[in-house]
């Protein structure tokens, strides 16, 4: 019979099944840092219990680790009590640790594909709702919380319930300028942030091939602000060629063996899906957020909208409140909105493909006056040195931006890097949420390059109009 | 884990769609390395004028009297009435921690985020999907009426109004058992270590670079 993607990969995963249609699912790889698995590690020594299988995960602290200032460590005490955890919960249970200091170091999402933690047709978890960035190998990731990063240590398995499935078709030639970014933004604006709840989600399509592996993962990233768990995108070339000679990768007659495994990780020419969504990859425009949920988004050529064309009365509400926060009004121009802050970094933009487009748009250009912070936050040590090694620290830093250490820094403010009261950023993050990136602070979501560019203009503009 | 059986209680409405658990609790609070104590500080930014910060003493912060929680007639509330996508955005379980800390057990909006909607069964906390008429007219009765209770059984499956309307809800029979006895399935899945053990084995045949 004719499967899809995700039912390929679920199958092999299937240890046993319950009564109720639930099943005992084996879990490949997890991922861990030190945000969500403290409470996890205290669990299982009260309870006496190891880890199943210790070399099953491994662990990198992001969350609160300081992008500047280094040589004093984390001056934040508590957070420096929860990396301490980390380190020596790691210790205690034998697990592998990329801890501060280590190149290796970085964002969870971005240390996984980068050192071939993940592998196509893994099942992978992390106490972290990002975790769907891993969907771009063609293995399903999700984000669960910390009793469930507790039961994957104890037992290597979690009890779910297989979700719908949803393919998501983006047919055409995206127009240049347009990336990964984007297009999550655009099917997010189409279909929700509730619109993939219950749902696994494929992206296929012309468009979606022809993304790079960094803008798969930067739109497999957002699934879950569409309200999917998890993200796939079938397993090509770009996938294969992208896993060659990882550190953790296999070699010799074993990659043989897993190639021509992986190479069957696509859906079946005839299966069925409980949803399907076809849009055209030549309607999107470079997107930028408004408002205080993901899916208020609109193209960078449009304003914001009326209230009078909201759905309901609950949308209403959230509009008009969204318009509050944000301090717009409606019908306002994007690209008459200015910024003060700009952040390029974080889980979903922050990997070197990512870095170039920003660096593209700012050489040889100064951040405008009235800018009071930009900073460009790589997404490890490793997307550091490698940033560095092309001189794209120097493009940054010449424009005036600040050049970071690697963490998830100003995408939720956990460390020192924040917006404070009324500050407008834009960000290359992933969430638009009231007080995510500070208490009163406004985001904008967008790509690298508009990100880049508002820097430089001082406010949301057209890339397809620079030069 | 508590269990949850039946529950009739006090009613706070919180009418907004699409609450992240960023709003439920905020990013500073996540650097405790504990499960306990989270409950001042549920929802910090819109019951308070100040910023929290971790470990305060909140008994003197000014609060936004027209937030919902900080209302003299929803004090003692515990059951939430929400509006759709509660609990979307990240998957912290610190959110349902500060839930079930600062009283409430029962959550009923017309849909959840799936992340969010599993926490709160690892912690004694019951989601309830009601269809969107009938959240509409639990939102009217609890702001027309003052001290407006619900009766919430988890083994009928039903919310029932003062007025004696009953509502049925679907909930999986594996959460519904676990929650009825306060069940911690890590326990349970242990007794299928031999399972896992036998699927192992298997796996490391057909695809042993994933055990490298």
């Amino acid at each position: 019979m004719a499967k899809t993607l995700f039912e390929k990969v679920w199958q092999q995963h299937v240890v046993s099944e319950n009564d109720d249609g639930s099943v005992l699912l084996y879990i490949d790889r997890q991922l861990v840092h030190e945000v969500t698995s403290p409470q996890a590690f205290e669990g299982l020594r009260i309870a006496g219990r190891k880890p199943w299988r210790v070399n099953a995960s491994v662990a990198t602290p992001d969350h609160n680790v300081p992008t500047t200032g280094l040589e004093h460590g984390i001056t934040d005490p508590v957070a420096k009590t929860q990396v301490q955890a980390l380190d020596s919960n790691c210790d205690e249970f034998g697990i592998t640790e990329f801890k501060m200091g280590d190149k290796r170091q970085g964002i969870v999402h971005v240390v996984g594909p980068e050192q071939g933690l993940v592998l196509p047709g893994m099942t992978v978890v992390c106490g972290d709702s990002h975790t769907s960035t891993h969907g771009a190998l063609a293995a399903i990731a999700m984000g669960i919380g910390t009793s469930e990063v507790e039961h994957v240590l104890a037992t290597q398995t979690l009890i779910q319930k297989k979700p719908k499935v949803m393919r998501i078709n983006v047919e055409g030639e995206l127009p240049v300028g347009i990336t990964g970014k984007d297009v999550a933004l655009y099917i997010i604006g189409e279909i929700g942030t509730a619109g993939g709840t219950g749902y696994a989600i494929e992206f296929a399509g012309s468009a979606i091939r022809a993304l790079s592996m960094e803008g798969r993962m930067s739109l497999c990233n957002m699934t879950i602000e569409a309200g999917a768990r998890c993200g796939m995108v079938a397993v090509d070339d770009k996938t294969i060629d992208y896993v060659k000679g990882r550190p953790y990768a296999p070699t010799g007659e074993m990659w043989d063996k897993a190639e021509a495994a992986w190479r069957d990780l696509h859906s079946d020419a005839d299966a069925v899906f409980d949803k399907e969504v076809h849009l055209n990859a030549a309607d999107i425009e470079p997107q930028v957020t408004w408002g205080t949920s993901p899916e208020m988004v609109v193209p960078i050529s449009a304003s914001t909208p009326s209230l009078d064309d909201a759905k309901d009365e609950v949308q209403r509400e959230g509009w008009s409140r969204a318009f509050a926060y944000m301090g717009l009004k409606e019908n306002t121009p994007m690209q008459s909105i200015a910024i003060d802050k700009v952040f390029i970094g974080s889980c979903t933009n922050a990997r070197i493909e990512d870095l170039r487009e920003a660096a593209a748009m700012v050489k040889g250009r100064k951040v405008a006056d009235h800018v009071k912070l930009t900073m460009v936050v790589p997404g490890s040590g490793l997307v550091k040195a490698q940033a560095e090694s092309e001189g794209l620290d120097k493009i940054f830093t010449d424009a005036g931006f600040e050049w970071r250490a690697p963490g998830c820094s100003m995408c939720l403010a956990m460390n020192a890097d924040r917006l404070e009261a009324g500050e407008r950023c834009a960000s290359t993050s992933n969430r638009n949420f009231e007080g995510r990136q500070g208490a009163g602070g406004r985001t904008h979501l967008v790509s690298p390059a508009m990100a880049a560019a508002a820097a430089i203009k001082g406010h949301f503009v057209d890339i397809r109009d620079w030069n | 884990m508590q269990a949850f059986t039946r529950l009739n209680g006090l009613v706070v409405p919180l009418d907004r769609a699409n609450v992240d658990t960023d709003a439920i609790i905020p990013k500073q609070f996540l650097k405790s390395i504990k499960r306990t104590g989270y409950g001042p500080f549920l929802f910090d930014e819109w019951r308070y004028e100040d910023v929290g910060q971790p470990e305060m003493d909140c008994s003197n912060r000014p609060i936004r009297k027209d937030f919902v929680l900080n209302q003299p007639r929803y004090q003692g509330a515990e059951i939430m009435l929400a509006r759709e996508n509660f609990g979307c955005g990240s998957s912290r379980e610190h959110a349902p921690w500060a839930i079930l800390d600062y009283g409430i057990s029962c959550i009923i909006a017309p849909s959840f985020a799936d992340i969010f909607y599993n926490n709160c069964f690892k912690n004694g906390i019951l989601p309830v999907v009601l269809k969107d008429e009938e959240v509409d007219l639990l939102f009217s009765e609890t702001q027309s009426q003052e001290g407006y209770k619900l009766d919430v059984d988890l083994e009928a499956q039903t919310v029932t109004t003062p007025s004696g309307q009953v509502f049925t809800f679907e909930v999986d029979d594996f959460r519904k058992h676990c929650l009825l006895n306060g069940l911690d399935d890590i326990g349970l899945t242990l007794q299928q270590a031999d399972k896992i053990k036998a699927y192992e084995e298997r796996r490391k045949q057909e695809a042993p670079w994933l055990f490298a």
